[in-house]
């Protein structure tokens, strides 16, 4: 026994070795009979590039024409003082990126501003919620408290949206989103609050037209997660696909799900024409990847929860062809070089739209608002092109007109 | 909640499908898969279960140590010259054996040294003062909440971003799933073959490295009666050290295989959901009882699809549990009862 103690920690070693030499002679085995294992490498780098815009019949629509955009440098010879726009939105966290492109996007828009006009220096507040309604709730005083405020991009998530919104509607402090696209957010009666993007239920009925026209799909199999977002999402492509959509092969993953084999199966024992996912990336991205490694090979369709460079990333090779759907538009050339040379990284999804709201605002300075009740009458009445789309709103703070990008991964 | 039958599918107020057909359909398929999943968790069912044989400790830190066994994998692809690309690398059938075989060494390597560290750190000093039971439990549970954080906030910094973080790791692929042959229509990729036979090789060496040498004859000794295994000259300290080292070595190759078939799982919080289930294999099998982990831990990885068929896909966890407590109505041991078996004897 003492020898055994002695040599325990080297046998251990030995041990290891052991379990490991067999686990090899094993894989050996297995990958003898995977003569076909390694698949040949393509040499092209995937990315999401913009397809077409639609309209909510799934019909397509025009691009807007970039040469009538409005211009945030103005005639040049604005005054004013002392006032600033704030933006609110995730900066910090897990879901930084995307409040990062829309304040880097609203950056272009104030320095391209504060250049051209000498005597109307307006400043750009940041105030991070890291996305959570619940920090939102604790910054959303000081937003209100700084009184040279007088218009607010954002805030960026539905979440901390629904959370703070009464407060800035006591304010009377104008609310312009370039993300949150929860339908329910323009239903509370909040006079301030102007959605600058196409809200789900739109973005969800024109992907599902796009589905069976353009796509021609007869059978659709619905994916959902668990948030709001997907449940939501998935309610109104479901509806508006109507018999196209195969209940029998519906499912419904869980956030923090990575392995979805039970779905996989389903849906390739159903053998449908399209897959539509109603989530984000983090789910949406391993379970196309597994879809694909099981053999469908069926139209995979998603949303703006997974319109991001990390879906392709996480679902490599399988990601190709992909469609990824957005209410946001893609960036102009000019504007991309432009934000290249401000931000230092390329535009990402609402960075168009936090330069195009921000130049609302800007407009909105230049023509003389210098409180916060002009700066929401202002907005109220606009009409006027913006980079990515036509900008105007009807009573309850929705764009008149929406349209939705389809993007694929190529 | 009312049931109504209806058409030949139950209803519970529209909340729960029951779909018989959907599981007929895809029954052969939905086994290849389960059991593919059920060879992962009765790896990591192995280091619960010795554990507890021997400490009477549910170290609930393991699935931790399973989450690093897949950065463990993943480091040593890097090391290798590996990066992170959507296509797979085309190595020929050989080499990439050869480097699965060191991925798998990688992730036992860094899942058996972090089981044994955490075995010397935590719990050590808590078993040297005597501390009750219940301790340990939050100790296993702290320790859990560390090593993910770690992963999560301290190692993108070690790394300069490339190691952990907020999102999962980029996959690196070796192996693309390709079919091999179908057993009653249902595809059988060489993922599928190499999971389960590497899964099964490795319960059958530990089986026998438990039953019949000396070091194993040491486990059982010290989990039957540890006064008595103590005064035969069995260093029961060392045989707790050992005890971790193969629960680790297990897990961090069962994380290297979980990596073939989810190969974006690589995130800090990857092992939670996983070990729970192996755990709760465990205790299915009974507790303490390795062949019951390996029985565990296939039945709950069939059962589970199974379920997910008849239920509909998002009560997968649901059906997990709700299988667990009703053999443990019946069996209130588990299946084939608590203790390490035939060890006891």
């Amino acid at each position: 026994m003492r020898t055994a103690r002695r040599t325990t920690g080297g046998v251990a070693l030995a041990l290891t070795a052991i379990l490991a030499i067999t686990g090899c002679s094993e894989q050996s085995q297995g990958g003898d009979e995977a003569s076909g294992g390694s698949s040949e490498s393509s040499s092209a780098e995937l990315a999401i590039q913009p397809l077409i815009q639609i309209d909510a019949e799934g019909a397509e629509a025009p691009a807007a024409e970039t040469s009538s955009a409005a211009d945030p440098a103005g005639d040049g010879s604005a005054t004013c003082d002392g006032v600033a726009i704030a933006m609110a939105g995730a900066l910090t966290g897990p879901n930084a990126a995307l409040g990062t492109n829309i304040l880097n996007g609203a950056k272009v828009a104030v320095d391209k501003h504060n250049a051209a006009n000498a005597d109307c220096q307006v400043e750009l507040k940041q105030f991070d919620t890291e996305g959570d309604p619940q920090k939102a709730t604790q910054v959303a005083p000081s937003i209100v408290a700084d009184d040279a405020v007088i218009g607010l991009l954002g805030p960026a998530f539905s979440g901390e949206t629904k959370a703070t919104g009464a407060v800035f509607s006591q304010a009377g402090l104008l609310s312009l989103t370039a993300s949150a696209t929860n339908p329910g957010l323009t239903e509370n009666g909040w006079t301030n609050f102007f959605r600058g993007l196409g809200n789900d239920d739109s973005q969800g009925g024109a992907v599902a037209n796009y589905l069976t026209g353009t796509l021609g799909a007869a059978k659709v199999c619905v994916i959902q997660d668990d948030t709001d977002y997907g449940v939501g999402l998935a309610e109104v492509v479901t509806e508006t696909l109507g018999d196209a959509a195969d209940s029998s092969c519906s499912a419904k993953v869980k956030t923090g799900d990575k392995d979805f084999s039970a779905t996989v199966e389903i849906v390739k024992s159903a053998e449908p024409d399209a897959i539509y996912y109603a989530g984000y990336y983090a789910e949406g991205a391993p379970f196309l990847s597994q879809l694909r490694a099981g053999g469908v090979d069926a139209t995979f369709v998603s949303d703006d929860g997974a319109n991001d460079p990390e879906f392709v990333k996480q679902a490599g090779d399988a990601s190709k062809d992909a469609y990824l759907t957005c209410p946001c538009g893609p960036a102009p050339t000019d504007f991309a070089t432009e934000y290249e040379d401000s931000s230092g990284q390329a535009p990402g999804v609402y960075s168009v739209e936090g330069y195009d709201l921000a130049t609302i605002m800007l407009a909105a300075i230049d023509s003389g608002v210098t409180d916060r009740d002009g700066m929401v009458a202002f907005v109220k009445d606009y009409s006027g092109d913006g980079l990515a789309k036509h900008y105007e709103w009807d009573a309850t703070g929705e764009l008149a007109d929406t349209t939705t990008w389809i993007y694929q991964v190529k | 909640m009312s049931l109504l039958l209806h058409g030949g599918q139950l209803y519970a107020d529209g909340v729960i499908d029951f779909d018989l057909g959907r599981l007929a359909d895809n029954f052969w398929a939905l086994t290849v898969d389960g059991l593919t999943y059920g060879a992962i968790y009765a790896l990591v069912a192995v280091g619960y279960t010795l554990v507890y044989g021997v400490l009477r400790l549910i170290n609930f830190a393991h699935s931790e140590i399973f989450m690093l066994g897949m950065f463990g994998q993943y480091a040593m692809l890097m090391l290798l010259g590996f990066y992170p690309s959507g296509n797979a690398f085309d190595k020929g059938v050989l080499l990439t054996v050869v480097y699965l075989c060191l991925a798998m060494i990688g992730g036992m390597v860094v899942s058996g040294g972090a089981a044994v560290g955490l075995e010397r750190l935590a719990y050590a000093p808590l078993r040297k003062r005597g501390a009750p039971s219940l301790v340990f439990l939050i100790t296993a549970i702290g320790a859990s909440f560390i090593l993910q954080e770690f992963v999560h906030f301290v190692l993108p910094k070690l790394t300069g971003g490339e190691l952990g973080g907020v999102n999962a790791q980029q996959p690196i692929r070796l192996v693309v799933p390709t079919t091999q042959f179908t057993i009653f229509g249902a595809d059988v990729t060489n993922v599928d073959l190499v999971i389960i036979v590497a899964a099964l090789a490795l319960a059958f060496v530990t089986d026998r490295f438990i039953n019949a040498t000396k070091f194993g004859r040491g486990i059982r000794a010290v989990a039957q009666d540890p006064v008595t295994a103590t005064l035969m000259g069995v260093s029961r300290e060392r045989i707790i050290m050992l005890t971790f080292l193969i629960g680790g070595v297990l897990a961090g190759a069962a994380a290297m295989l979980y990596t073939l078939r989810v190969p974006s799982g690589i995130i800090f919080s990857g092992g939670f959901i996983l070990g729970i289930k192996a755990f709760s294999a465990a205790v299915l099998g009974g507790i303490g009882n390795l062949r019951g982990a390996l029985l565990g831990g296939l039945l709950l990885g069939v059962m589970e699809l199974y379920g997910q068929a008849v239920f509909g896909t998002e009560w997968r966890d649901v059906v997990a549990f709700v299988l667990l407590i009703l053999v443990l109505m019946f069996r209130p041991t588990g299946i084939l009862g608590e203790s390490l078996g035939r060890a006891r004897a």
